[in-house]
């Protein structure tokens, strides 16, 4: 029994299987893919990763426990990340937790009731000298205050804004309106 | 402010340099095109000549690595650099990514061309959406103009590059380990010998650089490996960019001449200590090196050769500044807690021993340290130190022993606290750590 997901999927697959000299170098695009697909990697997206490269089940799973950005279960639409690090920390990083903790009531990891968000520490971003800083999905927000990042959340919240990296040309979503994709410089 | 020179990040705010255009009216893709009229192991050579030391960590020489890699195995060879950029403190390598990624691809082609390599792969840490995006782009870029792909500038190179997102894991910077990953398993690192040299991924002949390394190479074979030389010290030649972060006022990525004087540095580049408070110390490589106390960065130079001799180490560079109110048994359970937590898991010593010192520097924090527990953190670090496949275990006690020796009254104070059953309130670093992992 073979398991399908979305054409244009397949098709993002078998464009990253070409690019390396062995196809297994693509299983973590394909956890990505599926990931995306499916909102979780549950047992289909192990299933189709494996069929699809040739791996067994059991290497596709350690792949999912071994990599942080992998999830089993279903996160918020709004994942917040905070890093925990030490270069945030010593710029008041805990302080941004207190703040996501106290706002969305949930445990690390654990959606909100509507599905929206989810939170949890990380360790460090490569972000530290615009310290302290969170990832939300995949774009960074930097030189942050309790403030700062409740503005954030309270406009992320109104505006929904697209904030994924998109499988379908690996481009980065829109991100907030006028609001810098980076602040290294 | 004082003079550097300035081979990274010359054009780095240049608002279109990541666009091939902007990037090309201000001469990326020359050298290499002239480097295809000369014979590969001449350009060899000149990367050995320019004396390059790796800017991953290791400081190992690029030119001597290149020379390792067998000629005519009848094998491919491969070219990967290095983005997985995840040393706490580290952050230089997205600046380039996110600004200049033309500079990093053609660093990469000369390698390529020098080693006749016709695949390479940009490792980049999954975190890094927007510089994986431009870098993305950058490559698109490349390939549609020809600079990639078949007959590059009219010769009879070929060379395609892809670049690959990793997953969250900090062991993945680790050579052997992200060969591992690229080859779709978990990140752990494999016995050396065999050298990727040798047999790297999918055993065929591999050099891995960091991103910082290549990006050096236009100007090393524009310039000749002399020039290169003649910026910096003897054994540390070139600039280095430096990520200073933490209690500075100007925290940010900074290009100086190898050998510039660390107390300048902090004074001058970082624009000194915030708040107008006092320095602490400083870990001066990323957090896998040895701390240094404020009396002893008096007279410290920022090279690789001067901050061995002082006890420490340049690392990547990831420089990390600690004012006098930084609570040292908090500052050294945040590490604690990183390597507890990214321990690939395969060696027992560094899999189990950081969580165990993990556990200890908790109890000590939260007042409930016992009389034993610092000689029994130096005896679990011995434990770990030279028992493990990679240098995890050996770099992550580095940071435990140096902050326990060259700090003993806080551990003492908070130790005696717990043991007298007087335990004072603080306001911790970390204060929503919850113990989980
Ligand atoms: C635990 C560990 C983590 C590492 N992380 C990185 C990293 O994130 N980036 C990097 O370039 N090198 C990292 N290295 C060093 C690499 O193993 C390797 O030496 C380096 O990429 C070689 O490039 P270079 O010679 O240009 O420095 C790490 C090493 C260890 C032991
Ligand atoms: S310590 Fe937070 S980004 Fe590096």
């Amino acid at each position: 029994m073979s398991i399908k997901l979305s054409d244009k999927a397949e098709a993002r697959l078998k464009e990253k299987i070409a690019l390396y000299p062995d196809p297994k170098s693509a299983a973590m695009w394909a956890l990505y893919i599926a990931q995306e697909e499916l909102g979780r990697l549950d047992d289909r997206a192990v299933e189709w990763t494996a069929e699809r490269l040739n791996l067994s089940p059991v290497n596709v799973q350690e792949l999912i426990t071994f990599y942080t950005m992998y999830h089993k279960e279903q996160l918020g639409k709004y994942h917040v990340q905070i890093c925990r690090t030490l270069s945030c920390a010593v710029r008041g990083s805990t302080k941004l937790t207190e703040c996501v903790r106290k706002r969305f009531g949930t445990k690390p990891g654990q959606p909100s009731a509507d599905g929206m968000w989810s939170y949890e520490e990380v360790e460090c971003l490569g972000s530290c000298g615009t310290a302290p800083m969170c990832q939300i999905n995949d774009h960074f927000f930097e030189n942050l205050t309790p403030q700062k990042l409740t503005e954030i959340l309270d406009r992320i919240e109104k505006e929904k804004p697209d904030l994924k990296l998109s499988t379908i040309d690996d481009r980065m979503g829109e991100g907030l309106k006028g609001y810098p994709k980076s602040q290294i410089i | 402010m004082t003079a550097h020179h300035s081979i990274l990040l010359k054009n780095i705010r240049q608002p279109d340099q990541h666009t091939l255009a902007g990037a090309e009216s201000r001469g990326a893709y020359s050298t290499i095109k002239k480097a295809l009229q000369i014979d590969p192991l001449k350009v060899i050579e000149e990367v050995k000549t320019s004396g390059i030391r790796g800017r991953g960590g290791a400081g190992f020489p690029t030119g001597m690595k290149w020379s390792f890699v067998p000629r005519n195995s009848g094998k491919p060879v491969y070219l990967i650099n290095n983005a997985d950029e995840s040393e706490p403190g580290t952050f230089k390598d997205r600046l380039l990514l996110e600004n200049d990624p033309h500079l990093i691809i053609e660093g990469m082609l000369i390698a390529a061309w020098a080693l006749q390599s016709n695949w390479s792969c940009i490792y980049i840490r999954g975190e890094y959406g927007y510089p994986f995006s431009r870098a993305k782009k950058a490559i698109e870029e490349a390939y549609a103009k020809g600079y990639l792909g078949k007959n590059i500038f009219g010769s009879n190179f070929n060379h395609d590059m892809v670049i690959h997102r990793g997953a969250g894991a900090y062991i993945c910077g680790e050579e052997s380990a992200l060969m591992e990953s690229l080859e779709g398993k978990k990140g752990q690192p494999r016995m050396k010998p065999p050298f990727p040299a040798v047999s790297g991924l999918y055993q065929c002949p591999t050099v891995i650089n960091n991103v910082e390394t290549l990006a050096n190479m236009p100007f090393i074979i524009e310039n000749g490996g002399k020039a290169f030389l003649s910026i910096g010290v003897e054994k540390s030649s070139g600039t280095k960019l430096v990520s200073a972060s933490g209690h500075i006022n100007k925290p940010g990525v900074y290009e100086i001449d190898m050998g510039y004087p660390m107390k300048r540095f902090i004074e001058e580049e970082c624009g000194g200590i915030w708040q107008g408070r006092k320095l602490k110390a400083v870990i001066p490589g990323g957090s896998s090196v040895n701390i240094m106390t404020a009396p002893e960065i008096e007279k410290v130079n920022m090279d690789y050769e001067s901050l061995r001799l002082a006890g420490s180490s340049l690392g990547c560079a990831g420089f990390m500044v600690l004012d006098e109110t930084t609570d040292m048994v908090e500052a050294v359970l945040n590490l604690a807690h990183f390597y507890a937590h990214e321990s690939c898991g395969q060696c027992t010593p560094c899999r189990e021993g950081g969580h165990w010192i993990e556990k200890i520097f908790t109890r000590i924090s939260r007042g409930q340290g016992l009389p034993g527990d610092i000689p029994l953190i130096e005896n679990v670090c011995a434990q770990i130190g030279g028992h493990t496949i990679c240098a995890f275990g050996d770099t992550m006690i580095l940071p435990y022993l140096s902050i326990i020796k060259k700090f003993p009254e806080e551990f003492k104070e908070r130790i005696g606290e717990a043991i007298r059953g007087q335990v004072k309130p603080r306001e911790y670093l970390n204060v929503v750590y919850d113990g989980a992992h």
